[in-house]
């Protein structure tokens, strides 16, 4: 029982320490690549909503951007909500 | 009625951070709406302790200066319902924070959430006063340490002197103390302040004791708030705190040693 804890804490010290280390990795690679890294990103959305204004309406508050850091690459995802008016009238069309 | 209520202690590595995403999280468990900002700019770390810095996309100073809508700033936690993280920028410094900008998210937030929990920066300059200026209450996170006990009493002049509160004459923040990496054993053998030689000096009630307990640092490897870990004493203690948050009367623990069998009495004896 006791060894059995012991084992189990040593294995899970060593996870949680591996964790930790990935992560770092991940996180000291983007502050040396220029700090936070997408600074640009408010940019960016103000840039791409502009263009997709000229087509559509949209809701700044229906704007959902995410991102997911990982070791190699990141991605960006940036959703836009279209308003069912819009589309109704372009069905009809 | 939502609650602004800051977590600081003028002394750095005391636990804010530690506390802010423990609270904030045990606020949500209990089905409260909450969020909790990281008001440390330019030493953004909230985000790792709550484990969602692979997310951040938009942050508190772009919501402030950028044109960004906070909604697309805030991150929605994975793992508790009701919990949101708004992160700070890791680039930017003190200065991008205006109180203007800092109001304004304020009340857009107090629109939609029960408790706003605002973790401090270390210090008692700009930076700390920006998170307690529109505080509603106070968490003075302290350690059983000559300097920490000296700085939590100067951020308690503060909250009382430079806060909106206190410019405006409304009725005073409501401070509560946190106590945290608390080692009965130095306390014991009298190597470490104890609770009431730390009440003696800063005299407000006490809204928790957590036990110094390795198993924030395993946490804050894997970015996983305290509370969350079922075994971890801190993480009990902090359930504790949260459920006197509420307005529960629970006792402390972890501030008396336990009651010990007579083969563990016999054993310390002989040894
Ligand atoms: N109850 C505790 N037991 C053990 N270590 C703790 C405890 N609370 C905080 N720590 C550790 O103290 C250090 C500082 O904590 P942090 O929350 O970042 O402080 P602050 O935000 O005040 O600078 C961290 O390494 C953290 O893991
Ligand atoms: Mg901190």
């Amino acid at each position: 029982m006791r060894l059995f804890d012991f084992f189990r804490l040593t294995r899970r010290n060593r996870n949680s320490a591996e964790t930790a280390r990935q992560r770092l990795q991940v996180l000291v690679a983007l502050d040396r690549s220029g700090g936070d890294g997408p600074d640009f990103l408010p940019l960016l959305q103000r840039e791409l909503l502009e263009v997709i204004r000229k087509y559509v309406e949209v809701d700044l508050d229906r704007v959902k951007v995410e991102l997911e850091r990982g070791n190699g690459f990141s991605t960006l995802e940036v959703n836009v909500e279209l308003p069912t008016a819009h589309l109704e009238r372009r069905a009809a069309v | 009625m939502s609650k602004v209520i800051v977590v600081t202690s003028g002394k750095g590595g005391v636990g804010k951070t530690t506390s802010a995403a423990a609270l904030a999280t045990g606020l949500a468990q209990r089905g409260h709406r909450t969020v909790v900002i990281d008001f440390d700019v330019g030493l953004r770390n909230l985000d790792l302790i709550m484990g969602c810095e692979r997310r951040v996309v938009f942050d508190f100073v772009n919501v402030i200066n950028d044109g960004i809508r906070l909604h697309q700033a805030l991150i929605k936690d994975k793992r508790v319902e009701n919990l949101f993280i708004l992160p700070t920028s890791q680039t930017r410094d003190k200065e991008a924070l205006t109180r203007e900008g800092v109001e304004k998210v304020i009340a857009e937030l107090r629109k939609e959430f029960a408790y706003i929990i605002c973790d401090s920066p270390a210090g008692i300059e700009r930076g700390a006063q920006m998170a307690l200026y529109y505080a509603d209450e106070a968490v003075v996170v302290t350690n059983p340490e000559v300097s920490s006990v000296r700085d939590s009493d100067r951020i308690l002049g503060i909250l009382n002197s430079k806060s909106r509160r206190a410019e405006i004459g409304e009725e005073p923040i409501k401070q509560h103390l946190l106590l945290t990496r608390y080692d009965l054993d130095r306390v014991q053998r009298g190597d470490m302040l104890k609770l009431d030689d730390v009440l003696e000096i800063l005299a407000i009630p006490v809204l928790g004791v957590i036990p110094n307990d390795p198993l924030v640092l395993q946490c804050s490897n894997v970015g996983m708030p305290v509370i969350l870990e079922p075994k971890s004493k801190a993480g009990q203690a902090y359930r504790d705190a949260v459920a006197r948050m509420l307005g529960e009367q629970v006792e402390l623990r972890f501030t008396q040693p336990q009651k010990r069998g007579l083969v563990d009495w016999l054993l310390r004896r002989s040894a």
